[in-house]
């Protein structure tokens, strides 16, 4: 993915100021900034939700700012998106939900979009949700639904929009393990949008184990083997990028203050 | 809201961007309809969606517009019975009611308990969707949500509406006759007699072509307000209402259109 000199304003507000980065494949890049510093507004521009007003938006060698939305139904499948409430469907049950791409691919048998179904649900360890609506599920299983529903095409991206905001540490962490487990089995990209540091440190300092199931600290000297990229934004601009080391040997004010 | 705050409002606003406002708002909503149809000759067609729109628009609006329809034929017959005694004419009673309900009671009156149910029901359920970032996700998911949402309701609400009206009609003129027989002790076959042979083509024809009007006009109106929510949960209820407002003087206004347009097209 490839953003180059990106500027979008609201309300003749800017809220992108020339905004340009890499996320090469492979890599996950976690984006920092306050509130309202446009970190959602810069998924949204990935998928083609929104259109900058000026620059260009590479992703997957496709350039979304001049596609139109017909034919960015096409490149999205190719991409998976968490957003930040989960956006579930309440009227489908938590099998619909997951399944809703492969049922309007519609070439997919009901048995075969069943196993994959059970297949993503039990890496998300919610099998037992199949029938139940989101309304009766808990927010951490909401988040976990939704993530299951991001990656049962096998995306070559995943977006992540704050996807441990509102959860207690216990559940954050929960869901910091899948996307953790997703990183290392898969080897998707990923941007992160999070407004919790320890969530991109620990991705930055633990791998997935999938002989004991669970993440685990890397040892410090293999630290940098881990694809995991921080980028701060603060008006409008990228005041920072590069991985967790070098966030946390930065001497500018702004970025000490935020990560302290 | 404080007397300042409306005028801080009125002010804050200049003639020029309302006009361009409720311009580019006539423009989306043009967009969306037509949109609505073109998706009909498009892949994929959501079949499965429009029969189950076609659930919940007919079948749970047909014991409103029944009533309603009834209540108005017999009130029809009541009201015209007191004017029509005074030149003796009360055996036309069925003539009065079949050209009033046929013609334009029972289209309208359809069309409004249509409007007051589903244009609602549409533009609080897509509110809140948009609202809850579940639009987002759909296009996201590669849906298109005009095809997915819009156009099963758009066809579900003018098929359903057209039988509705057509049963709607019956209950009128039902209501009519219940009316003429037991209360104003009028011949039922009579009534039935002159109910049925007074009606001619154009009678049926202007009756049946305005319910597919009003039906668009119900569905497009109720999910343009509902994709345009702003503002969480006050705005789905802002949305709901004014999706209400406006399909039910729309179909009041054009009701007066498209029958000129149909007493010129017809000769009648």
């Amino acid at each position: 993915m490839v953003f180059e000199d990106v500027f979008l304003a609201f309300d003749q507000k800017p809220l992108l100021n020339g905004i340009s980065f890499r996320l090469p494949r492979g890599e996950t890049k976690a984006i920092f900034g306050v509130a309202g510093s446009g970190k959602s507004t810069i998924l949204k521009l990935a998928l083609g939700l929104l259109k900058p007003d000026s620059g260009r938006i590479l992703v997957l060698g496709h350039d979304v700012t001049e596609m139109a939305e017909e034919e960015l139904f096409d490149l999205r499948r190719q991409i998976g998106m968490v957003f930040q409430e989960s956006a579930l469907f309440d009227s489908l049950t938590v099998r619909e939900n997951v399944a809703f791409r492969l049922m309007e691919e519609g070439n997919i048998s009901e048995d075969e979009v069943d196993r994959r179904v059970r297949e993503v649900l039990s890496f998300v360890e919610l099998e037992r949700t199949i029938d139940m609506f989101p309304g009766s599920l808990s927010g951490g299983m909401r988040r976990r639904v939704a993530i299951a529903r991001a990656i049962i095409t096998h995306p070559e991206v995943i977006l992540y929009d704050s996807p441990t905001g509102g959860l207690d540490p216990v559940t954050s962490t929960t869901i910091v393990e899948l996307i953790i487990k997703q990183r290392d089995v898969s080897q998707t990209s990923a941007l992160l949008v999070s407004h919790r540091l320890q969530d991109a440190f620990t991705m930055a300092t633990h791998y997935f184990d999938q002989k004991a199931n669970r993440m685990v600290p890397m040892a410090p000297n293999s630290r940098k083997d881990i694809p995991v990229t921080f980028m701060v934004l603060r008006d409008g601009k990228i005041i920072f990028d590069g991985d967790a080391q070098e966030l946390a040997a930065s001497r500018d004010e702004y970025i000490r203050e935020y990560i302290s | 809201m404080a007397a300042g705050d409306i005028l801080s409002r009125i002010e804050g606003i200049s003639p020029s961007e309302f006009v361009k406002g409720k311009l580019l708002s006539v423009q989306e909503y043009a967009l969306l309809s037509a949109r609505s149809i073109a998706n009909l000759f498009k892949r994929p067609i959501y079949a499965n969606d429009m029969i189950q729109q076609a659930d919940i628009i007919g079948f749970g609006s047909l014991p409103i517009v029944l009533a309603a329809c009834f209540f108005t034929g017999a009130a029809l017959a009541l009201n015209s019975a007191t004017t029509l005694s005074r030149f003796g004419a009360q055996a036309v009673i069925g003539q009065l009611v079949s050209i009033g309900i046929i013609r334009e009671l029972g289209p309208v009156l359809a069309g409004l308990v249509v409007a007051g149910r589903n244009a609602s029901g549409m533009a609080s359920e897509l509110g809140s969707m948009v609202v809850t970032e579940q639009i987002d996700a759909m296009r996201a998911l590669g849906t298109d949500p005009l095809k997915k949402l819009v156009t099963p309701r758009v066809v579900s609400t003018t098929v359903m509406l057209f039988f509705l009206t057509i049963l709607g009609d019956l209950m009128g003129l039902i209501g009519g006759g219940f009316v003429a027989a037991i209360i104003l002790g009028l011949d039922a076959h009579e009534y039935w007699s002159n109910a049925w042979q007074t009606l001619v083509f154009s009678d049926v024809f202007m009756g049946l072509a305005k319910p597919i009007v009003f039906g668009f006009l119900v569905a497009t109106i109720g999910c343009y307000y509902g994709l345009s929510t702003k503002g969480g949960t006050q705005g789905v209820g802002r949305a709901t209402t004014e999706a209400v407002v406006a399909s039910m003087i729309l179909i009041i206004a054009v009701d007066v259109f498209v029958t000129r347009f149909l007493m010129i097209v017809l000769g009648s």
